[in-house]
């Protein structure tokens, strides 16, 4: 595990949800003034703070390279095997997964009807193929890595399945969402082992967490 | 493809053996001097015996040449159960075993699991409650000592404390599972979200939430009354039978559900600093023998031998 005293390391997105964790971690007492000043660094063993790609925080946080982590839900529905302690809502980040076609005629729903299957193209190939299986219907999934947009744009599928916080790409591309799968924020995790042997430490940081929600919960 | 091994497996070369076996020598003269004798069962067995049972579905099926399937054991209670229905069907109580074994494991792809493990392990038949437990937890807690491990802690729960707390708050059935599946998966803020939407009070719903993130020394187990008295009683007989040195690895954990159907009551799990996960685990199983042909109250454990391993080496590292 990271760290053999008190003392916790905590796993950073770097990314859209970067400046309100940094904000979030200032509130608590973690002082980030190295990190918003190294652009470069990854690790800033003063601060306990380690920064990395959102879809890494999971994997550092299950083996115990970091003690705890922030990351969105849409990372950890995707990556629902790994075996991490899922703590708080930290209510930021807000997105929204959502199945996505071409504006008019719903060619998802045109495929399922003509043909019983339809290809979705996602960045979240587990979320994707969860969620149709789950609402009974067939799809083949072709993952991408780049901008999920251009696929239905060019014939490569039918619809996409994607995050997205205010829809503007998905207009701009003149897509249209079709269903909403899931709400996603960030989230604080832990990992199991120092959710036990650093309990003292974790609790305390909930406790402030939760003072700082109540306090800026606007009343 | 031929020069190749399965993905989870591994080949043991010297080096790393003499390690092993040293490691496995001192945690063997622990448990022959605990009275725990070391058995050995054959690593297929028939899979019916694993099905009669809640026990962890065995991932690798075969067929004989009568047509039976056989399967490569999941873990080693199960088979000792078997060994004591049809082997010790009139001995004297309590039985004491041991082992060193592999078990063997289905793996998720791309995550480094183990297809095959090497468990060290005690079964303690016959022992009921806090006085078996104690003992269980007892050779733990000395085997972990002679592996060379410093900074290891045990966390004890309760697998019916959690359910007893959920029915004697009112919570329907139904919605019992689905949190009691998010507690064995970690999720506590869904969780959360399922107590909030129950028909609770808001003081109960605390309570369920607290309980479930309850873990720490001897001090948690002060003032419990209520649904949670029958707990804190059980927890501090344990307590009370442990010496000092065996109590002060303890960590009581109220929230630790364990995933394995056959446990009936408590359930430990061990951690180390040096290692981001559980080097072994165990808890009481009172209802397995009974599928056997001797209903007998039974406690054990398991320790993962390439965890437990690991875990020394990092400790070893820390040391310098």
């Amino acid at each position: 595990m990271a760290d053999d005293g008190r003392r916790l390391r905590i796993a950073v997105p770097r990314g859209a949800l970067f400046d309100d964790t940094l904000d979030l971690l200032d509130g608590l007492g973690i002082v980030t003034d190295e990190v918003r000043a190294n652009d470069r660094r990854l690790l800033f063993e003063d601060a306990g703070i380690v920064t990395m790609r959102p879809s890494d925080v999971p994997t550092y946080v299950e083996a115990g390279a970091a003690d705890l982590g922030i990351t969105g839900k849409d990372v950890l529905l995707e990556q629902s095997d790994r075996v991490v302690h899922e703590l708080r809502d930290l209510g930021y980040g807000r997105c929204v997964m959502v199945l996505a076609s071409v504006a008019g005629q719903d060619r998802v729903a045109d495929a399922l009807r003509r043909l019983g299957v339809v290809r979705i193209a996602t960045k979240y190939p587990r979320i994707a193929a969860e969620y149709f299986e789950a609402t009974g219907r067939q799809a083949e999934i072709v993952e991408v890595k780049g901008s999920v947009e251009l696929a239905p744009l060019t014939g490569l599928s039918e619809g996409i399945v994607d995050l997205t916080a205010t829809g503007t790409t998905l207009r701009e591309n003149n897509l249209v969402i079709r269903e909403e799968i899931a709400v996603c924020t960030a989230r604080l995790i832990a990992n199991p082992v120092a959710d036990r042997l650093k309990s003292p430490a974790i609790d305390r940081l909930l406790e402030r967490l939760s003072g700082r929600s109540h306090e800026g919960g606007g009343h | 493809m031929s020069d190749r091994i399965p993905s989870g497996t591994r080949d043991v070369l010297p080096d790393e053996m003499r390690e092993l076996r040293a490691m496995t020598g001192r945690i063997r003269e622990v448990f022959e001097a605990a009275g725990y004798g070391e058995i050995y069962t054959p690593a297929l067995e028939y899979e019916r015996t694993f099905e009669t049972v809640a026990s962890l579905r065995p991932a690798y099926r075969l067929f004989d040449e009568h047509g039976h399937t056989l399967v490569l054991r999941s873990d080693m209670t199960v088979p000792i159960a078997r060994v004591v229905g049809n082997r010790y069907a009139t001995a004297p109580t309590p039985l004491r075993f041991s082992y060193l074994a592999h078990a063997y494991r289905g793996v998720l792809p791309q995550r480094g699991q183990a297809r095959e493990l090497l468990q060290a392990g005690v079964e303690l038949v016959g022992a009921p409650g806090a006085e078996g437990t104690a003992e269980a937890l007892t050779v733990l807690c000395d085997a972990l000592d002679a592996a060379g491990l410093e900074n290891y802690r045990v966390g004890l729960g309760d697998v019916l404390l959690y359910p007893t707390l959920l029915r004697s708050l009112g919570v329907d059935p139904d919605r019992a599972e689905r949190i009691l599946a998010l507690l064995a998966g970690g999720d506590f803020v869904g969780v959360e979200t399922e107590l909030a939407s129950a028909s609770l009070s808001d003081a109960d719903a605390e309570l369920l939430l607290r309980v479930s993130r309850t873990r720490g020394g001897p001090e948690v187990l002060d003032g419990l009354d209520g649904p949670l008295h029958d707990a804190g009683t059980d927890m501090r007989a344990v307590l009370e039978r442990l010496t000092p040195r065996t109590a002060q690895r303890v960590i009581f954990d109220f929230g630790l559900v364990r995933s394995i159907g056959y446990y009936t009551g408590a359930v430990f799990q061990v951690y180390d600093p040096a290692y981001g996960v559980p080097l072994g685990s165990g808890g009481r199983y009172d209802d397995l023998l009974a599928r056997f042909g001797r209903p007998l109250p039974a406690v054990g454990f398991a320790l993962n031998v390439e965890r437990l391993h690991i875990a020394l080496t990092g400790e070893e590292r820390g040391r310098g």
